[in-house]
């Protein structure tokens, strides 16, 4: 029997696994969200915005590790997608779009609604596809989920004319899917893999720099392993916090632009450094050739591009994480010099705790003002540490990245390539889809919070338990501090000159909205939040407008360059390597 | 320094921008395009004349070979190749010239295709060399239009010794 191409599309969705599609309706998509009107099986959420659909999709993929989904109109459906696409692009994140599209007979007509939005996302997009036969649907379909799911994940894109949606076809599930062109390399190279062992058990000042590969390719037993086997300290990136347990004794916790001090003297100090499923950000290297300048350095990843793009490598793997660590620890247990490696290791490792309490993370407790570190901590303590962490784009995030210690993957949900403002709610309200038992808190600016402050009515609509800590300083914090440090405190256009109320905002959408002033009332106020079960609750933290994010590598500078609290000059240069 | 990349790819719609929208989105300079369909009508192969450091180059292979639609990418520096282009040019010699033109053209192994009262249309093909050579002498003729198709090139066949 034949079917539409709405229905074989939501019978593709299905065979994929997904249970949740993100999306917001329109004229050229009628015929699929009619075909999702007496569907049992597929949950659309209705959110309020395509861009908070995107973003709800890529929360949602990146705490369950599946893919998320999203189904908007063409035109400004469609480009409304845009910056969701390119958030999931830069941070590897496996989504499928669907958009809808003028029929093709109208295609290049400039009719109503139409926009080119392959071309818009091909350079954002691991892959996009314009549909033009519905007997291509199904097959399409398939290539897509597997696409963006397998490699280094990303975003894909389907633009469906509203023909092909309506258009009939047999329905035929490809049963295997091969694409010529490809074939993501999974296996390192044997010889490669031996080298870094061997270099790994011989170091004696190494650093292990674990990103968000480690957290796709679910390697975060073998990186431990990997840690203890050798005796390593291990930073993370931004992406990758959760990747190793923040609380173990070897992490070191974030390194780069507002890494930890430890991080980023040990990894300028070190004489090997093992960067696993990163891509060497200028936000982690600042300046590239100042960078680990004593080091060898290693470079496990699966994308090709990755190794040296940015900075020099010694010996490259491309490959799975996994599989690459997994071959490594087995070179490693038969390495006879290991256990001589292991204790030479000692003094540095010494070292490194010595950095630790030379200048661990801190801040100054005030006892009234509320400091928006305290209220980091205090999430922290209160989830203990259990809970799923999205945060917005600036200070708040940073100060999400160094107050709470991430132990497992997949809890820590921020924009990390983009730098989107506006994403930490949407991904929050994707990810309590994914896992609606776990506790879901976005750690938000007063800034970024109302870039898509919309979404709270998908929150309520939805009985979504997630909970938005405000960090409200009544600026664009992150910009005003560097206002205040480079730009001689012209603060152009960054104090947002008193917000909404977001407590009456919170209850004129139905949520409930709390509000402390002081540090004794941020317990108290994040207690009574936790114990929401059925609505989105807003925090608003009135918290000290002064704070700035420290340590800070100023752009441009080595990551030993830090300034700290206090405008203390930074540290003295070292000297580069020729 | 100046590569040619030669890229196999899917010959479907949109690779061709998939490709240079690759070079142009990260900054790299394309000299020299030229695309055709292989033996294989599912296979189009795209010639690339471009210039880089090599880590910019290895960058562009790189990114190249992660183009889900690109096959096979072969950077041809180092590699024993034959590299031809082919360039038309319509000279307007003067009268007294006409003759002198086409004993020059002669001499480059160039095909009169077309003449007209006032001009000569000529086809030449070669490398990069013979063609910059060939230019720089029609133009005592006068040029007065003037097209080449971008290179091609393949790989020369490897001799066993035994």
């Amino acid at each position: 029997m034949k079917k539409t191409g709405a229905e074989i599309l939501l019978e593709c969705l299905k065979k994929e696994g997904v249970k949740h599609i993100f999306g917001y309706p329109g004229g050229v998509v009628l015929n699929i969200f009619d075909a999702l009107y007496d569907d049992k099986d597929l949950k659309l959420v209705l959110t309020r915005h395509e861009q908070g659909a995107v973003h709800a999709a890529d929360g949602y993929a990146r705490a369950s590790g599946k893919v998320g989904v999203a189904l908007v109109t063409s035109g400004p459906g469609a480009t409304n997608t845009v910056t969701g696409i390119a958030n999931a692009s830069m941070d590897s994140v496996p989504i499928v779009v669907f958009c809808g599209q003028v029929p093709t007979m109208l295609i290049g007509n400039d009719a109503f609604q139409e926009a080119d939005i392959v071309g818009i996302t091909r350079p954002c997009t691991k892959y996009n596809y314009l549909v033009k036969d519905v007997k291509d649907l199904a097959h399409t379909v398939r290539e897509a989920f597997h696409i963006a799911s397998t490699g280094r994940p990303g975003p894909v894109l389907i633009d469906l004319p509203k023909d092909v949606s309506a258009g009939k076809a047999d329905f035929v599930w490809p049963k295997d899917i091969r694409i010529q062109s490809y074939n993501p390399t999974y296996e390192g190279n044997r010889r490669m893999i031996k080298q870094a062992a061997n270099e790994m058990v011989r170091a004696k000042k190494p650093v292990i720099m674990a990103g968000g590969g480690v957290i796709i390719s679910e390697a975060s037993k073998e990186l431990t392993e990997l840690a203890k086997a050798v005796n390593a300290p291990v930073t993370t990136t931004l992406m990758g916090l959760g990747c190793f347990p923040g609380t173990h004794r070897l992490s070191m916790g974030m390194l780069g632009m507002h890494g930890t001090y430890c991080a980023n003297m040990a990894v300028q100090n070190s004489d090997l450094l093992i960067g696993i499923g990163v891509r060497f950000d200028d936000r982690v290297t600042g300046r590239t050739s100042s960078f680990a300048p004593d080091a060898r350095i290693i470079h496990i990843d699966i994308d090709p591009t990755s190794i040296r793009k940015n900075v020099r490598v010694d010996t490259p793997i491309v490959g799975d994480v996994k599989r690459v660590l997994k071959e490594m620890l087995k070179d490693i247990k038969q390495d006879a010099e290991k256990k001589r490696g292991t204790d030479s290791k000692k003094p540095w490792v010494k070292q490194v705790d010595r950095w630790q309490k030379e200048r661990p993370l801190t801040y100054r407790y005030d006892k009234k003002l509320i400091k928006p570190e305290f209220v980091v901590e205090k999430i922290y303590e209160l989830s203990k540490g259990n809970a799923i962490i999205c945060t917005e784009v600036g200070q708040n995030q940073m100060w999400a990245a160094q107050f709470y210690k991430y132990d497992k993957p997949r809890r820590w949900l921020s924009s990390g390539g983009l730098g989107t403002m506006g994403y930490g709610f949407p991904a929050a309200i994707g990810a309590q889809f994914a896992r609606p038992n776990d506790l879901v808190v976005d750690i938000a600016g007063d800034g970024s919070i109302q870039m898509n402050i919309q979404e709270l009515a998908t929150a309520v609509i939805n009985k979504l338990p997630v909970k938005v800590a405000i960090l409200n300083n009544g600026y664009l914090g992150m910009v005003r501090q560097w206002q205040e440090l480079f730009y001689r405190g012209r603060y152009s256009h960054t104090n947002l000159g008193g917000g909404p109320d977001f407590v009456k905002v919170a209850e004129a959408y139905g949520a409930i909205g709390l509000r402390a002033t002081r540090p004794e009332e941020v317990e108290p106020v994040l207690k009574k939040a936790f114990k929401i079960k059925d609505k989105p609750v807003f925090m608003d933290f009135v918290v000290d407008w002064k704070e700035k994010v420290y340590p800070m590598v100023p752009a441009g500078a080595a990551i030993d360059e830090m300034l700290f609290d206090e405008e203390e000059k930074p540290k003295k240069k070292r000297k580069t390597k020729k | 320094m100046r590569h040619t990349i030669s890229i196999h790819v899917e010959n479907k719609f949109g690779v061709l921008s998939r490709v240079s929208g690759l070079f142009s989105g990260r900054g790299f300079n394309i000299e020299s395009l030229s695309v055709g369909e292989t033996t294989d009508p599912k296979v189009s192969l795209m010639t690339i004349v471009t210039t880089g450091d090599d880590q910019i180059i290895e960058q562009i292979t790189k990114q190249l070979n992660k183009l889900i639609d690109v096959i096979k990418v072969i950077d041809f520096t180092g590699i024993e190749h034959v590299e031809r282009e082919m360039v038309i040019v319509k000279i307007t010699p003067k009268k007294d010239d006409r003759a002198e033109a086409l004993r020059l053209a002669e001499i480059f192994r160039g095909r009169i295709v077309d003449s007209g009262p006032m001009t000569y249309t000529v086809e030449i093909t070669g490398d990069e060399n013979k063609i910059e050579a060939f230019v720089e002498i029609m133009k005592n003729f006068g040029i007065k239009e003037f097209v080449r198709t971008g290179k091609a090139a393949i790989a020369r066949e490897r001799i066993r010794k035994t």
